[in-house]
This record gives structure tokens, C-alpha cells and sequence, in this order.
């Protein structure tokens, strides 16, 4: 690892960019979560509507966890890529 | 329930505590100083650290309890499954990779390190020690509840095996054989649980699940000449009616036939056949009107009905049409009273008809629907529950140590999106392992935790033997992360930092592995005192009182400048107590722990995070407002962590 001003300003411009990205994807996930729950309380026949060969409870239920998934894959993704462009700026600013 | 020993499942259990052990004993060179011990090193590669976190998080809870409680009541226990999921969203997208830059060996190093305030280390360390001993008690007891079918060995036999080999793991290398153990028990259990759920579509399903003999496969019905409540009266002269009993609009009758005395079930005019478990003050437990040993009591769990037919095998079914099938199906549950026939106490487990339909859907455990008699302090349990499965991973200590076993808070973050995937698939399969079960013909109505090992051993003994060995690993792995976590609160916070006693990096060590022997020890002991409790149950406490203790703080001290330390302390503190005070007074504390009515609990909701965690958030807010602002600036951390 390089050190100097540089890097450190990167450093934590990039780790404000992770937070902020990290707090986005916290709040997309969140109001579906609660939707579920809320949903289950209020209107319990709603999950079991007919979706297909399965309901609503059961898709909404798998679609909460594969949206984990791959909302999990989206930030590591972006933020991966956002450290690569920082590292490499950060070298060209050493030169 | 009597289970036979098979000598391929014993070798295959030992198979894997030798390999566990021999784990251990590779990775005690690293474990010399205080940071191989707690940390592994900090050098873990961040896919191995993933793994591990699955291994770490999926505990007796996630695989025997989820599953059996799916096998029992349906949707409900897959709520578990989406809750601890969801909770790894707060861990990844809030808590990862700042927790990962605060700390170096514990939670309170991380919450400690813009204040550097012995009260936080107390706080934070007794916390950690009241999570992970909640946490530790039902691990045990599914330990040693897997023993006796395993094995064929006494509970408290399965309670010290794992006590001892747990021991041996942390006391000798810590972190380092704890991470290997648990990412080897970790990708065993996703891709084990794979290949069962794989078996189950292969196999499909069948109105005549059980193993061949099983009274399950031939339930009479008995057809009464007078159905009066308080004169019923069997048709068939073979059966002689005792006696009779009414609880709870239910109405059960005591027959002999051939000299064996059951119970049955008055269901629409006819009685259906019940299974009964009597407790006599003056002799051997009967049951089904049988000593324990003469195997009278059977497996349950089956489809009376798929798709309108009365007698089918629909042959293979794909992971859609599963569900298809189950919800065009009459599934027969087994629902349980316990009444007072003179001296004796008896258990009776009876038939109720279900549409498929309503196993597919949240309610049959949980209350929720005004219409079938939810009230609001149901709905209010219901709501706290989640919200406590929500909230309370990214606050579980022995969780949050997982994140110093990586180089950089990249790798933390790169660690926890495996542990997501890996974990989600685990989730998505309990779902077909529950209902799989359910409809198989495995569920073993004394022990529902047993219900996915039991699903495997409907597939032969050698993937019995795998998943059975691979639960209990799943113990050892969830226990020695505990234990870790534990020992780690003590000799790193407790003594090093808020007693300070100056040790030496090998003293901190051996500290650490002496208080890993006592609370291995504590925790057996634990563990045989709570015999009985459910295996989720205590875990969902574990949830309520991290979330409720620790994650205000994490929260507040990343993202509002202005808290304080003794904001901090007062949160702790608030969060741990109202949550334990409110536990110790729920309802189901009441009826489950203390044997005493339900309705005499003082509190009216047995889940109390949606009251507890918002009053330890108001508490640091309030206290921080009140007291002198105390933290260190970010960059100076900053430049300490470099030093």
C-alpha cells in the first residue's frame, strides 16, 4: 500500500462513496422487508393469492432472499470497482 | 422415540471428530500470540472467511430447529429462514466494513474505539457474555439431542462429547481452527443439504410416505353408534370405551383393544387415532399404551390426499410443481393437548386434517389473522419477532469477530457476500426440507428437531449418517465461535482492558484459554439444565437481546457524531436489561420455562424487541445529549490503528 495525502484523501473519499452506496441499497432492502411483515399482519389472505403453481406468501418470501443475494452481489460489484479506479488514479498521482 | 445404532453412522461420526480435531492440532502453531488466537492472524482469504460465516451463523437453529418447525406448523418456520437472512442486509450494507476498521479482536474493541472508556468495555463485555451464553444453551441441547439417535448414547453424553471436543478445539488454536472448522462444516452442510433436497423432488410424493409397517401407512378410524360428548359409544364391540375427556372444546376417548389402552380423537362424528405418551407416577412411561422399548410410538407426517386422489405416488417433481402439489393436498398434521386422566399426565398428539394451501402461508404458528382469533398483542409478537431476527444478526458477538479475521475492510465485505449467498441458498432449502418432511412420514412428534435428519434416514443410512455427523459439526462449529467471542470478552476486555492487568501477548493467550475451558464447562452444564427447551426458542432470545444491547450503539456511534461513552454504557445497559426483564415476564417464559398459565405473565407479548430496542436507541440519544461529547475524531483513529 501507497501512503501520503493522496492515497488518504482517496482512501476516505472512497470509503464515504461505500458508506453512502451501502446506506441505498440498505434503504431499497428494508421497505420490502417491512412490506412483508406488514402485508403478513394486515392482510394474511393476501398471501395466499395464487401465483402459478405457488402463492404469494412463497414468492414473496424466495424473492426476499434471492434480492438479498443479488443486491449483495450489485454493491460488491460497484464498490469493488470504485476501490480499482481509486487504487489506480492513486498510483498515477505517486508517478 | 426408539432409533436403531447403525455402526456405518457411528464411523462416519468419528470420521469427522477426528478430522476436527486434527484440524485444531494443524492450527495450533498459529495460535501463539494474542492476534492468532482471536484473530487467526487477521490473514483468512475473505472466501474462506465467507464460508466460515455461513458455518458460523448456521447453527442447530437454522438446520434442526427452522426445519422442524417447518415440519410441525408449515410457512412459519420459513419466517425464521427470511428473518436471519434479511438480518445479513444490516451486517453487509451497514455495519461491515466500518466494524472491520474500529476493531481488532472483539465487539468491544470496535465500540470502544473513539472513546476509550473502561464502562463501555464492561458493558460491551457483559453483553457479549449474556448473548453468547443464550446463544450456547440451545446448541448444546441439540447436540445432545442428535446423540441418541446417532449414536445411541444418553443426552447428557451428546452435551459433553461436544463440551469437550469444543474446548479442545478453542483452547488449542482459537480463531484459527474455529474459521477451518467452520468452513468445512459450513460448505458440508449447503452442499449435503442440496443433494437431500435433490433426492426429495427425485422421490415425489406419496399418500403412503412411511416405512413399511408404519401404523402411519393404515390410521384407523373408528365409527361410533352414538356420538353424544359424554356418552360416545364405538360402533365396532372390539373397542372398550374407558373413559373420556373435553379440554378445550377437544374432546379425546380413552379405548382398549386386545388389553393396550390409547386415546382417541372425536373428529365430525368419528374417532380418529391419536398417539399418546403417558406419564404414570407409579411406573414406566407408556407409550401408545406400550413400555418405551416395545417401539409402539411412530413417526408421522403425510398427504391423505394429492391433487383429489385418495392413493397415489405422483413420481418425481420439479422445485415448482413441489409446491403445486402441496397446495392441491390435504395434508394431515398432528396437533398436541395434554390432559389429567387420574394420577397419570398424559400426552396426546392428534390427526388434524390441513388444506396444503394453509401450510403455505404464514399463521398456523405464529397468530396473525383477526379472522381465526389473532388478537393485536399477537400481531404486535408477530411484528417483534422480525424485527428482532432483522436487527439482531449484525449484533451477534460472535458474528461480529468474524470481520478480524480478514486483512481489510474490503475483504470483510467480500467475506460477507459469500456468507449471504451461501446462506440464502441454505435458507431457500429449508423451505423443501420442512415441507419434505412433513410429508414423508419422518417427523418425530417428541422431538421435531430431529425432522431433517430423520428425512434423511428415510434415504438410507449412509446419508443419514452424513447429515447427522454434519449437524453436529454444525454444533461444534456455532460453539466454538461462541466460545471464542466469550473467552475473548473476558481475557481481552474484561481483564486486559477494564481491570488492566498489564499480560503479556502469551498471557492474553493462555487467559483466553483457561476462560475457554469455563465457559465450556458453564455451558454444558447449561445445556443439560435446559434439556427440554426448544432449540429455536432461546436463539430468538439470543436475537432480541443483541439487537436490543448492542446494535443501537454500532449504529449510533458510525453514523451520529454527537454520541457519547456514557450514552453508549446507558444503552447497553437499558437494551440488556429491559429485554432480559421482559423476557424473564413473556408469556411463553411463563408457560414453557416456569410451567405456569401463560395469561398470568405480567407481560403480553413474549417477543419485546419492538419495545426494547427503540427504548436503548432513546436512551443514547438522550444520555448522549445530556453528558459532554467525549469521542475521538475519526482521523485519529485512524492514525492509531497505523501506528
Amino acid at each position: 500500500m501507497e501512503h501520503g495525502p493522496a492515497t488518504e484523501w482517496r482512501v476516505e473519499k472512497s470509503r464515504a462513496y461505500k458508506t453512502k452506496l451501502g446506506l441505498i441499497m440498505f434503504a431499497i432492502y428494508t421497505p420490502i422487508y417491512l412490506a412483508f411483515i406488514i402485508i403478513s399482519v394486515v392482510s394474511p389472505s393476501f398471501m395466499g393469492i395464487d401465483v402459478g403453481s405457488l402463492n404469494v406468501a412463497i414468492v414473496y418470501g424466495f424473492g426476499i432472499i434471492i434480492l438479498a443475494i443479488i443486491q449483495a452481489i450489485i454493491y460488491n460489484i460497484i464498490c469493488s470497482r470504485k476501490e480499482k479506479l481509486d487504487h489506480v488514479e492513486t498510483k498515477g498521482d505517486g508517478k | 422415540m426408539n432409533y436403531e445404532i447403525s455402526p456405518l453412522a457411528i464411523a462416519i461420526f468419528v470420521l469427522f471428530i477426528l478430522s476436527v480435531l486434527f484440524i485444531s492440532w494443524w492450527f495450533s502453531r498459529r495460535a501463539k500470540s494474542a492476534h492468532g488466537y482471536y484473530a487467526a492472524g487477521g490473514n483468512i482469504h475473505w472466501s474462506v472467511n465467507g464460508i466460515a460465516f455461513a458455518g458460523d451463523y448456521l447453527s442447530a437453529a437454522s438446520f434442526l430447529g427452522i426445519a422442524g418447525m417447518i415440519s410441525i406448523y408449515g410457512y412459519d418456520g420459513f419466517l425464521y429462514s427470511i428473518g436471519y437472512l434479511a438480518g445479513w442486509m444490516v451486517a453487509l450494507f451497514v455495519v461491515a466494513e466500518p466494524l472491520k476498521r474500529l476493531g481488532k479482536y472483539t465487539f468491544a474493541d470496535a465500540i470502544d474505539a473513539k472513546f476509550k472508556s473502561p464502562g463501555i468495555v464492561l458493558a460491551a463485555a457483559i453483553s457479549t457474555l449474556v448473548v453468547s451464553l443464550f446463544y450456547l444453551i440451545p446448541q448444546m441441547v441439540g447436540a445432545g439431542t442428535l446423540v441418541t439417535p446417532l449414536l445411541g448414547l444418553p443426552f447428557e453424553a451428546g452435551v459433553i462429547i461436544v463440551g469437550c471436543i469444543v474446548i479442545i478445539i478453542v483452547a488449542t488454536a482459537g480463531m484459527a481452527s474455529t474459521t477451518w472448522v467452520q468452513f468445512i462444516k459450513g460448505g458440508l452442510l449447503v452442499i449435503f443439504t442440496l443433494v437431500l433436497v435433490i433426492m426429495l423432488l427425485v422421490r415425489g410424493f406419496s399418500t403412503t410416505p412411511a416405512e413399511e409397517g408404519s401404523p402411519l401407512n393404515d390410521l384407523v378410524t373408528v365409527e361410533l353408534s352414538d356420538a353424544t360428548v359424554g356418552n360416545i359409544t364405538p360402533a365396532d364391540a372390539s373397542y372398550l370405551k374407558l373413559d373420556e375427556f373435553t379440554v378445550n372444546s377437544k374432546t379425546f376417548v380413552k379405548m382398549s383393544q386386545d388389553g393396550i389402552v390409547n386415546y382417541w380423537y372425536l373428529d365430525e362424528g368419528v374417532l380418529t387415532q391419536a398417539q399418546s405418551i403417558v406419564d404414570q407416577p407409579t411406573g414406566p412411561d407408556l407409550y401408545n399404551g406400550y413400555p418405551k422399548e416395545d417401539g409402539g410410538f411412530y413417526q408421522i407426517g403425510h398427504m391423505s390426499e394429492i391433487n383429489g386422489q385418495t392413493n397415489i405416488e405422483t413420481g418425481p417433481v420439479d422445485p415448482l410443481t413441489f409446491f403445486g402439489d402441496i397446495k392441491e393436498s390435504t395434508i394431515i398434521r398432528w396437533g398436541t393437548q395434554k390432559i389429567t386422566d387420574g394420577e397419570n399426565a398424559v400426552t396426546i398428539y392428534y390427526q388434524i386434517p390441513t388444506e396444503g394451501s394453509s401450510v403455505l402461508i404464514p399463521g398456523e404458528k405464529f397468530k396473525i389473522d383477526p379472522a381465526k382469533g389473532a388478537t393485536t398483542a399477537d400481531q404486535i409478537n408477530f411484528i417483534s419477532l422480525l424485527i428482532s431476527l432483522f436487527l439482531g444478526t449484525a449484533a451477534l458477538p460472535h458474528i461480529l469477530i468474524r470481520y478480524y479475521t480478514v486483512p481489510s475492510p474490503a475483504f470483510a465485505r467480500k467475506s460477507t457476500i459469500v456468507a449471504v449467498a451461501a446462506i440464502g441458498l441454505f435458507y431457500l432449502l429449508t423451505l423443501y426440507l420442512g415441507l419434505g418432511a412433513m410429508t414423508n412420514g419422518v417427523v418425530d412428534l417428541t422431538n421435531d428437531n430431529m425432522s431433517a435428519p430423520l428425512l434423511a434416514r428415510s434415504f438410507g443410512i449412509g446419508i443419514f449418517a452424513i447429515i447427522s455427523a454434519i449437524a453436529f459439526t454444525t454444533i461444534l462449529g456455532t460453539v466454538s465461535g461462541l466460545i471464542v467471542a466469550a473467552s475473548g470478552a473476558v481475557a481481552n476486555d474484561l481483564i486486559n482492558k477494564f481491570m488492566k492487568i498489564n499480560l503479556s501477548d502469551s498471557k492474553i493467550v493462555m487467559a483466553g484459554r483457561i476462560t475457554a475451558v469455563i465457559v465450556g464447562v458453564v455451558a454444558m452444564v447449561l445445556g443439560v439444565a435446559f434439556k427440554h427447551m426448544n432449540v429455536s426458542y432461546l436463539v430468538g432470545w439470543a436475537f432480541t437481546v443483541a439487537a436490543s444491547a448492542n446494535l443501537p450503539s454500532i449504529i449510533m456511534i458510525l453514523f451520529w457524531k454527537r454520541t457519547t461513552s456514557k450514552g453508549v454504557i446507558a444503552s447497553i445497559a437499558v437494551g440488556l436489561i429491559s429485554s432480559l426483564v421482559m423476557i424473564l415476564l413473556a408469556p411463553d417464559t411463563y408457560s414453557q420455562v416456569y410451567g405456569l398459565a401463560a395469561s398470568s405473565a405480567p407481560m403480553p407479548i413474549s417477543q419485546p424487541a419492538i419495545i426494547s430496542v427503540p427504548l436503548s436507541f432513546i436512551t443514547l440519544v438522550v444520555v448522549s445529549l445530556l453528558t459532554k461529547k467525549d469521542s475521538i475524531p475519526d482521523a485519529e483513529i485512524v492514525a492509531k490503528s497505523k501506528a
